[in-house]
């Protein structure tokens, strides 16, 4: 396989990954602050 | 970019799937269960997502915890079979990324638990990452076959900062839930490191079958497995759970004990004819499931 092929392979799959995991952890964040501020805990 | 044949993998971006193997998946599944169960077994559980975002913030941890562990070894995981596989002595990543990735993720799964759950369980979490990281890897286990002794307080951590991240305080029974990870490593960790001694040999790792030899192995698997025994029933005798814990404590710590005295009178060197030490090393991982399960179902049950 070609260097250049395999860098934009690798960047692709881990921006993908990025993302997702950012979408998770805003979804997580939100759902935190729900829970926090709906009960006195 | 040039288009030159592909020599050098590790001048690579990673791959996502060894930043996760960094992480040692395997590990982090028992660390999980553990604190797991030391948050459900506590008197007041958290809303689902909060509880969810500890035990999150725990693996996070421990994955941390994997992740600078390699950092830090890589060059002893290069000299042993069973470790030469990882990323970084496979030549898959450089380690400025596997050190990125490992304080990167300490970081945030430190500063998540403080913000979701509590600080108390978050200077926890950071105590058991430092103390894992730099008591443990870089000061005990080079150093002294008393390594594993020492540095399994790192991984009793999970159920007591699960606990903590529910409660907000720590209790008798959170404490004892340490203790019996505590005693239990050392067994755990010598069984499995008498049939790999070679590996620990040839990396230049004091581990006990090492220094002092198989047979002085063979006695302190044994001799740890009576107080881990005494632990593990400890919670029923001091009334913290009910008779479901106690009975079955009883009965798996006594097959322990049992298989921990096969090991005793095993006389074989090769590894090979190691089949007692195998099986009380399968069994030891099968027996801290179960005993943190059935705290679990005992505190539901009784609740």
């Amino acid at each position: 396989m070609k260097l250049e092929e395999e860098v934009v392979r690798r960047q692709r799959s881990r921006a993908l990954i990025t993302a997702l995991l950012l979408g998770a952890f805003v979804v997580l964040m939100f759902f935190i602050t729900i829970a926090k501020t709906g009960k006195n805990w | 970019m040039p288009a030159i044949e592909l020599t050098n993998p590790a001048a690579l971006p990673a791959d996502w799937r060894d930043l996760l193997a960094l992480t040692k998946p395997r590990v982090m599944s028992l660390v999980v269960f553990t604190a797991l169960c030391g948050l459900l077994a506590a008197p007041s559980l958290p809303p689902p997502v909060l509880g969810f975002t500890a035990i999150l913030c725990i693996a996070l941890g421990a994955g941390a915890c994997g992740a600078l562990n390699q950092w830090y070894e890589a060059d002893i995981d290069a000299k042993m079979r069973r470790t030469a596989g990882r990323p970084l002595p496979a030549g898959r990543m450089d380690r400025q990324s596997a050190l990125h990735f490992g304080v990167g993720l300490a970081f945030f799964s430190v500063l998540l638990m403080g913000l979701a759950s509590n600080w108390f369980a978050a200077a926890l979490l950071t105590a058991s990452i430092l103390f894992y990281v730099l008591i443990y890897t870089v000061w005990l286990k080079p150093r002294t076959a008393q390594n594993i002794v020492i540095g399994g307080a790192a991984g009793a951590f999970p159920p007591l900062i699960g606990w903590v991240a529910a409660t907000g305080h720590v209790s008798a029974l959170p404490l004892l839930l340490f203790a019996i990870i505590f005693l239990w490593t050392p067994p755990h960790f010598w069984a499995l490191s008498l049939f790999v001694r070679s590996d620990y040999a040839a990396a230049g790792i004091p581990m006990l079958p090492v220094v002092a030899g198989v047979p002085s192995t063979r006695r302190q698997i044994f001799l740890y497995s009576l107080p881990m025994a005494a632990a593990a029933v400890a919670p029923w005798l001091l009334g913290l759970t009910g008779a479901i814990y106690g009975a079955s404590a009883a009965v798996l710590s006594a097959m322990f004990v049992l298989l921990a005295a096969r090991v005793l009178a095993n006389r074989a060197t090769e590894p090979a004819r190691m089949a007692p030490e195998k099986k009380l090393f399968a069994y030891s991982v099968f027996y801290l499931f179960a005993l943190f399960a059935v705290l679990v179902a005992d505190r539901w049950l009784a609740a």
